[in-house]
């Protein structure tokens, strides 16, 4: 009996002390409070019914962007902890060993469970309805993207609580993260939730590839799609290139943990190298997938609120594809000091350069959009807007960073860590803003407030610079990154508590926005013309939200920017009067893409903890749902012209 | 909407660093970077240096447009009833700002493909020097959880976390690891390089002058990893030399023991041992 209490205290963490006991009462008032509301407002039939067995790509979307708002709380959190421990030297607030796994989970939450559910959240928000389709071409494929990413994020949090986080940092590099070195759970759960959701990555992929190819409206060539559409394009491609090589990367890794193999080992002939060689040969990639779809959206938004169209569609178009091409042979560059040579060191060197001028091609484009326009900053404008400096300073310390006599000074140093926050938060974070303040009463009717959004702006954009800035000197102060704390007599103090104080800052930030959702949901303003910002592309041709087969009659394009040339032509989107309704086909709701992730769950937390039943008992899971599927006959409906009819007529489209 | 945060944010940066110079951060022991005191530091702090410049004049042209266009082109209540022009693209302007870009990748990529292929080979040697130490000298650097191990092959030393070199003569650092890579920087003399186990790389520093230098891993290694840190003494060719004798006769020889306590992952302080192979 002694022996259980003593493994369950130590399993589940009761040990560590209090940031764990208040995490496990967090999580148990949440928890309750979730069943409790559901329960009360007797909300289970239609959370299961109208989101957890949808297949509906705008539903799908918006929960993609509601798991990324709560990772982005969870990574933000484990950031202000950093931060707190590093406002001044030896502080005790954090031990080492919490303040490693917070440092994992922290960049491991931010890219893989924020970074790229927002992402991939606009990808389902946005492009079915740009190139006027009624869904993705594989929506039952597309929910189990979904499910397999929350799932996995939902394991990869596990962890904080139950076991032990990873302690290896985000890139994981072996041989410390081998068994040798790093006993315990902690590893697993970053190798097996990656995994995980990288399948469903690698999946919708292969779903929005298709979707673009094959699913565009009639007229709509290639060069007629909207700049977004043409981002997620790209970025489709980069995800089937990039992410298998991370898989393969993470299952050596994971058969090194859980089966005693030598593929990154220190002895029995491992090469721990190669993992680093595989982890960025995804790695850099995985960093274009994340910015590129933003640069589609801050095309769209800046071309919107300027009124015009975007200055250069082709070179945008060259450009991002050039992009996405050198993007595949620069990942050295964040090795340059494993002594690969000068003539490899070079070649890296400058074909890391050489990004920049697709890039500055794409900055300079942006503002001849806006040349001569009339700006609406409207909060989408304003975050877009602050992209282009504070991502211009991320990529040109980029290039700083690229001269690799240079990097061995930056390496490691917050110098790097400024740099890369620079292109994330001021890139992808403001960018996912940006599109949450344009796309947001497409997907819930609402416009967000603007007074609230420019607070948010203004709070955000200056914390993040006031925390950020900093650590360029940090860096030429000779501090690393990863330090659980410093000793005075550095000159490092000031500057780290001046950046700890933009970090909360930025945490103010946070705080107005999730306040302006509230409040909007509440009082904010209706959208009711379903084209709030007087839009150009598809999407706003339609109602906010649309309806569940987006469009009534399939439009047909003329030309860039479809809807605006409908609006100046005067022609409606349900064509001219005489074209009648038509039955609509529609994918039905199926519960097994949750129920067959929940197996994938359990299949995972037996890797975990190699407990080998479980992990059987869940793979049997995955397999009996993925044989049901087989033989699966009746997947899909018709919606009556009745129907179709009435919608309509509420939308006063008839 | 007037677009004043940027000058807030130059208002900062300036208060910052006002801040810093008040609490003497100015001295340049805190900028080791930014001070180098050694040839290979030295010429890695111009490319910096260089690159810097050719970045902030990108910085500044793209900034000037930015604003000016964001201002100018607002939309203001008197110009409501404004009509933008649709505007497909400029063949002319495109090409310039993609000619401008590659112009700039090249000043930049020239000087950086010709300074990573110097760096391979040893930096100058200061002839008076050479003569009392030799034209270069070999240190075997281990680095351990967490802790850092110089072996000195030719002298038969052995030192643990601090590293003594004659100044003026190229060390020649021949870097692996007992266990989880890390990296060996010391920023003052130059930039860092990994150690893998497994792997031996080479890293040549010098240091101008007598001195004492911070050094420190890089990459993390687990739990001491902050407190990783070791001095570089660089002591003239002449106490150099006699330190590498009373080492040899004062320091007491590696023992299988000592080995074993420095393998162990944990702290330790400086020691130093007169073999390199325990007995």
């Amino acid at each position: 009996m002694h022996g259980v209490v003593n493994w369950a205290v130590h399993f589940f963490m009761l040990d560590e002390g209090p940031l764990i006991w208040l995490s496990d009462f967090l999580i148990i008032c949440a928890s309750l409070g979730i069943v409790g509301v559901l329960t009360k407002f007797r909300l289970w039939k239609w959370l299961w019914d109208e989101w957890l067995t949808t297949v509906d790509h705008k539903k799908i979307g918006i929960m993609y962007m509601i798991a990324a708002i709560l990772m982005l709380f969870r990574g933000g959190t484990d950031g202000l902890l950093m931060r707190a421990q590093l406002a001044w030297p030896n502080m005790h607030f954090l031990s080492a060993d919490h303040y490693d796994q917070i440092f994992t989970t922290h960049g491991t939450i931010m890219i893989l469970f924020m970074a790229m559910p927002a992402i991939i959240g606009f990808f389902n928000v946005a492009v079915p309805l740009q190139i006027g389709c009624r869904d993705v071409a594989f929506p039952y494929l597309n929910a189990i993207s979904f499910w397999l990413f929350f799932f996995a994020a939902m394991l990869f949090n596990l962890s904080f609580v139950v076991g032990g986080s990873p302690d290896g940092g985000w890139t994981s590099y072996p041989p410390y993260v081998e068994n040798q070195f790093d006993p315990g759970p902690g590893e697993n759960y970053y190798l097996v939730a990656l995994s995980i959701s990288g399948i469903g990555t690698i999946a919708t992929g292969i779903n929005f590839l298709v979707t673009i190819l094959r699913m565009r409206a009639p007229g709509m060539t290639f060069m007629r799609m909207p700049m977004f559409t043409w981002s997620v394009f790209v970025t489709s491609v980069i995800i089937l290139f990039a992410f298998p090589v991370l898989t393969v990367a993470l299952g050596l890794l994971l058969i090194d943990r859980d089966f005693g193999s030598h593929f990154f080992t220190v002895d029995g002939g491992g090469a721990p190298m190669q993992y680093v060689n595989l982890f960025w040969f995804w790695g850099h990639p995985e960093v274009y997938i994340v910015i590129l779809p933003i640069f589609g959206l801050m095309s769209e938004v800046i071309s919107t609120f300027s009124h015009k169209r975007i200055f250069g569609y082709s070179a945008m178009v060259v450009s991002m594809v050039a992009i996405a091409i050198l993007s595949f042979v620069t990942w050295v560059h964040h090795f340059f000091t494993m002594g690969a040579g000068p003539g490899v060191n070079s070649f890296f060197g400058v074909s890391t350069m050489a990004i920049a001028i697709p890039t500055g091609v794409k900055v300079f484009n942006w503002i001849f959009t806006m040349h001569k326009g009339r700006l609406e900053f409207k909060s989408a404008m304003l975050w877009s807007l602050g992209v282009i400096p504070n991502f211009l300073i991320g990529g040109l310390t980029g290039v700083m960073l690229a001269v690799p006599p240079a990097d061995y000074q930056y390496h490691n140093s917050y110098f790097l860590i400024a740099h890369f926050h620079y292109t994330l938060i001021g890139g992808t974070v403001f960018g996912v803003f940006s599109g949450l303040y344009y796309w947001w009463p497409k997907m819930f009717g609402v416009l967000l407030n603007e007074k609230l959004g420019r607070w948010h702006f203004w709070t955000f954009m200056i914390g993040f610079n006031i925390c950020f800035f900093p650590q360029f000197f940090l860096g030429f102060m000779g501090m690393t990154r990863r330090m659980y704390t410093y000793p005075a007599g550095y000159g490092w103090g000031v500057v780290n508590l001046i950046s700890t104080i933009g970090a909360f800052l930025m945490g103010v930030g946070f705080i107005i926005f999730v306040y302006n959702v509230l409040w909007s949901a509440r009082y904010g303003e209706r959208d009711t013309t379903g084209d709030p910002w007087d839009g150009r592309t598809l999407e706003w041709a339609t109602t906010s939200p649309a309806p569940h087969y987006n469009f009534a009659i399939i439009p047909t394009v003329k030309g860039r920017d479809a809807w605006w040339l409908m609006k100046q032509s005067g022609e409606p989107i349900n064509g001219p009067k005489d074209v009648p309704f038509r039955p609509i086909h529609m994918p039905n709701n199926s519960g097994r893409p949750f129920i067959m992730s929940v197996f994938f769950f359990l299949m995972g937390a037996g890797f975990v903890f190699q407990w080998w039943i479980l992990a059987i008992i869940g793979f049997v899971g995955v397999l009996i749902c993925m044989a049901q599927r087989s033989f699966e006959y009746d997947d899909s409906h018709y919606i009556p012209v009745e129907e179709i009819e009435k919608t309509e007529a509420a939308a006063g489209r008839l | 909407m007037k677009p004043k945060g940027r000058r807030v944010g130059g208002l900062i940066a300036l208060i910052g660093f006002t801040v810093l110079a008040l609490t003497g951060c100015d001295s340049p022991e805190y900028w080791p970077v930014l001070s180098p005191q050694g040839p290979v530091a030295r010429s890695e702090y111009y490319l910096i240096i260089y690159s810097f410049v050719l970045m902030l004049l990108v910085v500044l042209a793209v900034f000037i447009l930015f604003f000016w266009v964001i201002i100018k082109y607002r939309a203001r209540p008197d110009n409501a009833d404004y009509v933008p022009p649709e505007i497909e693209g400029n063949a002319k302007l495109e090409t310039l700002w993609t000619v401008i870009p590659i112009l700039v990748v090249i000043a930049l990529a020239i000087p950086t493909v010709a300074v990573t292929y110097r760096l391979v080979y040893p930096p100058k040697v200061e002839a008076a020097t050479a003569k009392v130490v030799g034209k270069s000298i070999t240190i075997d650097v281990i680095s351990e959880q967490w802790k850092w191990v110089f072996k000195y092959p030719a002298q038969n030393i052995e030192t643990v976390n601090y590293v003594n070199i004659p100044a003026g003569v190229p060390v020649n650092f021949q870097l692996t690891s007992s266990g989880p890579m890390n990296t060996f920087w010391v920023p003052a003399l130059g930039g860092m390089e990994f150690t893998m186990p497994h792997m031996d790389l080479r890293l040549w520093l010098e240091a101008d002058h007598p001195g004492s230098y911070l050094g420190r891993g890089g990459q993390y290694n687990g739990r001491g990893f902050a407190h990783m840190t070791f001095t570089v003494n660089a002591l003239s060719p002449t106490d150099f030399e006699n330190w590498v004798k009373s080492a040899q006769q004062t320091a007491p020889k590696l023992t299988k023991q000592a080995e074993a306590q420095i393998n162990q992952p944990g702290l330790i302080g400086k020691l130093t041992f007169s073999s390199t192979t325990p007995q």
